[in-house]
């Protein structure tokens, strides 16, 4: 596939798509530079090849392109990224081009940035906890190095401030290893970018981070390429320099965006509030990214960020999502409007792969079963203090009573932390203890007795 | 069908190809298509041209490269070799795969399904001389310590048989019996190939009448499978559809499972693949993968082998039936099929029905689903397929396209409940929105087992969960302390059904498979203890000295405490907490 074919003029341009007739020997999904009349030049894909014409997507737009004064050329490969170490402690921009004024990475190996499937037989099952020092995800959702488990937000909620703590504070207890953040902005506003930056730069998290970032004035279309460039280096930090990577990749719901936009300007045929049928399929081509190998030392974690349109969890973004990603964290805007931080709700939070990085030898025997309980009496606190909003506690049992300061206690102090605030797993499960410690024994049903005697200490 | 039709490629869009110069091919035929000879199927024919899906990434090809036919639909391999096997979704083995390619998929490989040079000893139960006909059994292979596979005469074959191998070591390749038949003389070996879209003949149906028992209380004592049912589990994610689909393809007592992975995600595979050799059966001892058959086409493999995924199963599901065994096929998830034929269909330019699905979704489901059954087999033995589909709802919504149509093909409904799973309530099936249509076919199963009372207490206990319902709508507005006294206990006993029955942990070693046995006499305690409890109230006993009594905490958890072995220890227990709940009304309030 290496002739290149230069071809001069188009047929017809319609939003980020060019129309080339006369061509011959073109590829499916090639990559194409467009040059224009001016000498600017852009680059595009090709999205459909049929005997003599393709369809071209435009990845810098169309804007000021002409029929007659573009030239176009075939390059006979897909896009390709070249990775190499020195692309940590650096920023990219959204196709993969360096934007800090460094050069260009010195190597010879170029990759495909739409990646290969991870044969499922060559997986490895993930099953090491990984700290991040943040209780509402340590005791209840815990993260597993390999694991993909985004957060589902909202706007105006403190998505970013989690997301940078979870990228500063994530260790696995116990071990030295070699750890770098990729970090992807798709479609994010230009102070939202230079907030992560200048966190990167303060915790010295820097210099093993790679950014890619492709703003909300960048193109869409590049936007379908950010998460794929920055994964493809991802793969091969992980699984052929050994290192840990924490991909971390804001805002999804800005790609899924970028995704309806181009699949609308192609005339394809919707499915749900006009995004197209291959959503699923997309953005699975994203989250599988994530894992671990047999036999490699390094690893992918993915922790996506996504904001529900109208805080609805229903909505096709975060649906397709969490049928894909290994559970998910959300971040509630009634608990940030009481001031608590992380407002993470756990009730429709979920960890899918915390059995395996959890209990005996990983952390601690009883971790499972009290994740458990808290989840159990806090779904129940949550329902008595609406109850309770009705009739009155005058109304309650005791009991309820006992559940009601629970779950207030729960919120204020097990829940809550500061930014900055870093707390081992230790802390978190004897604070876990001591909020169970509010409940009568015998409504810990969950818990296994040895665990009760060595851990319940009511007032 | 013609051998070796010869045409190019015209279009390439995503995984749709058309090809030209193709008069003659036909639809479903298996095709190669571009100079890497991906792997495709016809899906319509118009004139000279043909539309092809492609199984494998697209990217690269190009108009003008080749397609050739191959003369044959799209089929999949029947022989010893299958079991403990992971495939891709047209029967390409991922373990080959690997040592060919490394640990990522690269496109054009070219593998057979079933290890060619590994050798099996062949048991002949033919004789020489003997008239056979489509069904019936050559031989046995022991293809695992716990599962005897019996090689079947081709279905289309019927003759006199002319020779017939001795005992011995033989590869999948070797002949092992001739027949002289109308066709003329057909050498048979121990696998043949069947096209995953056409079901495998059978003599007749049969009406089920056995429980297919899955160790899973909710399922097995609430709302029951015979053997030789389809039954659709739909759920919002997180609600645990892969957990209930691993617990059964775990557990079910059937001979054989067949597990699809349909477009979920590729840990979960590997979760089965790590876990399943290490749980038993709880039979034989054996490891459970030595009866299993995986199938892995996760979300980010090619769409279209997504599609052929579930037919791929099914057709095995199929060959196992024919040998008279009982096989349970979980395909998880069928939502992602039909997505993949969404997204074909919106390649072909089809005229979309609800939601963008194309209009043939419901026939679709309909072929699929009615592929389960129990039969007597062409072999005279009597087999059955039960089919387990996972469904994954947009948002939770049954009342999306998919949920609607499977509803319509499937007689057992498991419908999971994101709020009972957000109390991590787990297995989190909704008892109130699930059914069961095989109630009747099973029950005399059960009555033998329980001395005719299953019924009457299930109904009972379902009673009580759904008064249960009623009383939180009245809880709601005046609160729980103004019920009446025998309400009170209601809620309590409906509390205890939930945490101490319904309730079932995967991950305990004790819990996660109940014996049909435990299940009736951990029922029954519960039952007895409200039974005894109602009288003592209506004898004077306040409803709160009997919900404070701390042994129902401990009858909450006997589910986790006593071995399936013990279970005369739920017995007395039961017997001892009535005893005490009758003491209270010597007490005096």
């Amino acid at each position: 596939m290496a002739i290149q074919m230069e071809f001069r003029g188009v047929t017809k341009i319609s939003g980020p798509l060019v129309f080339v007739e006369g061509i011959s020997d073109v590829g499916y999904n090639e990559l194409v530079e467009i040059r224009t009349s001016d000498g600017d030049m852009r680059r595009g894909r090709v999205l459909e090849v049929s005997k003599g014409i393709a369809v071209v997507e435009v990845f810098e737009g169309t804007t000021g392109l002409s029929t007659t004064d573009t030239s176009i050329k075939f390059l006979g490969k897909p896009l390709m990224l070249p990775v190499s170490d020195d692309m940590l402690g650096r920023v990219f921009n959204g196709t993969g081009e360096p934007i800090d004024g460094g050069p260009t990475p010195f190597t010879e190996d170029y990759r495909d940035v739409n990646g290969l499937p991870m044969n499922p037989f060559s997986r490895d099952y993930p099953n090491e906890f990984i700290q991040t020092g943040i209780s509402a995800i340590d005791g209840m959702d815990t993260l597993v190095r390999g694991q993909k488990l985004p957060l589902f937000s909202g706007s105006g909620l403190p998505h970013n401030l989690i997301a940078t703590q979870v990228a500063r504070q994530a260790t696995i207890p116990g071990e030295e290893t070699s750890f770098a953040v990729v970090f992807v902005a798709m479609g994010i506003k230009h102070d939202e970018a230079s907030f992560f930056k200048r966190s990167f730069e303060e915790s010295g998290a820097l210099k093993n981070s790679s950014l890619f970032l492709n703003l909300a004035d960048d193109p869409p279309v590049e936007r379908l390429l950010t998460p794929r460039c920055a994964l493809t280096l991802a793969e091969y930090l992980a699984f052929e320099r050994d290192i840990h990577v924490l991909v971390i990749l804001t805002d999804m719901t800005n790609y899924a965006e970028a995704l309806r936009e181009t699949s609308a300007a192609r005339e394809e045929v919707p499915s749900r509030k006009g995004y197209p049928g291959y959503m699923y399929s997309d953005f699975a081509s994203i989250y599988e990214r994530a894992g671990r190998i047999k036999g490699k030392k390094g690893s992918i974690t993915q922790m996506p960020v996504l904001t529900m349109p109208n805080d609805d969890i229903t909505h096709p973004i975060p649906d397709l999502t969490g049928y894909i990603t290994e559970g998910q964290i959300v971040i509630d805007s009634d608990l940030h409007r009481r001031g608590i931080y992380p407002p993470i709700n756990i009730l429709p939070s979920l960890s899918r792969l915390m059995k395996d990085g959890i209990g005996k030898g990983k952390t601690r025997e009883d971790h499972g079963p009290v994740a458990s309980q808290l989840y159990s009496a806090y779904a129940r606190s949550q329902d008595l203090r609406q109850l309770s909003a009705i009739i009155g506690e005058e109304g309650l049992t005791d009991k309820d009573r006992a559940y009601l300061r629970f779950g207030d206690a729960f919120e204020q102090r097990f829940l809550s932390q500061r930014f900055d605030e870093n707390r081992d797993l230790e802390t978190t499960l004897s604070l876990a203890w001591e909020m169970l410690s509010l409940l009568p024994e015998s409504e810990l049903t969950r818990i296994s007795d040895r665990f009760v005697k060595q851990y319940y200490r009511p007032k | 069908m013609v051998m070796g039709i010869k045409g190019k490629i015209r279009r390439i869009s995503g995984p749709v190809v058309v090809a030209e110069k193709v008069s003659g091919l036909e639809m479903h035929e298996l095709v190669m298509v571009g100079k890497d000879e991906l792997i495709g199927e016809v899906v319509r024919v118009e004139g000279d041209s043909a539309t092809v899906q492609v199984y494998e990434d697209t990217v690269g090809l190009k108009p003008g490269e080749k397609v050739l036919g191959s003369g044959m639909p799209l089929a999949v391999e029947l022989g010893p070799g299958l079991l403990m096997g992971i495939f891709d979704g047209v029967q390409r083995p991922l373990e080959v795969i690997q040592r060919l390619t490394g640990d990522f998929i690269k496109r054009g490989i070219k593998t057979p399904a079933l290890p060619r040079e590994k050798e099996w000893h062949f048991v002949p139960k033919l004789k020489e001389g003997e008239v056979v006909s489509g069904g019936e059994i050559m031989g046995t292979v022991q293809e695992t310590p716990i599962f005897e596979h019996r090689c079947l005469v081709p279905p289309d074959v019927k003759g006199k048989v002319v020779s017939v191998a001795k005992e011995g070591d033989y590869t999948v390749e070797d002949i092992i019996c001739q027949v002289s038949s109308e066709k003329g003389m057909l050498e048979l070996k121990m696998y043949h190939k069947w096209p995953v879209r056409e079901p495998r003949p059978y003599m007749e149906r049969l009406e089920p009448s056995e429980p297919l028992i899955t160790g899973q209380r909710i399922i097995d004592t609430f709302f029951p499978v015979a053997k030789g049912g389809a039954v659709a589990i739909p759920g919002g994610f997180g609600t645990g559809k892969t957990i209930t689909s691993h617990q059964l393809a775990a557990w079910s007592n059937a001979e054989v499972i067949v597990y699809i992975g349909c477009g979920e995600r590729g840990n979960e595979m590997t979760e089965v693949l790590l876990t399943f050799p290490e749980w038993k059966d709880p039979k034989s001892g054996r490891p459970l993968m030595e009866r299993t058959v995986l199938i892995a086409n996760t979300s980010n493999m090619p769409v279209s082998a997504r599609e052929a995924s579930v037919y791929t199963g099914i057709t095995i599901a199929e060959y196992f039936r024919d040998m008279g065994y009982n096989v349970a096929i979980m395909a998880d998830s069928t939502s992602r099929w039909a997505e993949a034929l969404r997204e074909i269909s919106g390649r072909l330019e089809e005229m979309p029905a609800e939601e963008g699905y194309p209009s043939y979704l419901s026939s679709r489901l309909g072929e699929f689903y009615e592929r389960a059954g129990r039969v007597k087999t062409m072999g005279g033995g009597v087999g059955s397929v039960t089919l387990i589909g996972a469904v994954s709802p947009p948002g939770g919504d049954f009342s999306e396209p998919v949920t609607v149509h499977t509803k319509r093909f499937v007689r057992c409904f498991w419908a999971l409940d994101s709020a009972l799973a957000s109390m991590r309530h787990y297995p989190a099936i909704n008892w109130l929105t699930s059914y069961s249509e095989y109630i009747d076919y099973v029950e005399s199963w059960w009555n033998r087992l329980t001395s005719n009372r299953w019924r009457s207490q299930r109904l009972k206990a379902m009673e009580i969960l759904k008064r249960e319902d009623e009383l939180k709508e009245v809880i709601r507005l005046v609160g729980s302390e103004a019920l009446p006294e025998q309400e009170k206990l209601v809620l309590e006993t409906a509390r205890l059904l939930r945490e101490g029955f319904l309730q079932q942990n995967a991950y305990d070693p004790i819990d996660t498979y109940s014996s049909p046995e435990k299940q009736f006499v951990l029922l029954d305690a519960i039952l007895n203890f409200h039974d005894a409890a109602s009288a003592a109230i209506s004898k004077g006993v306040p409803a709160s000295k009997i919900v404070d009594m701390p042994q129902l905490t401990d009858l909450a958890k006997l589910r986790m405490a006593i071995e399936n072995e013990r279970i005369d220890e739920i017995k007395k227990f039961s017997e001892a907490l009535s005893a005490e709940v009758k003491k209270l009304t010597e007490v005096k309030f």
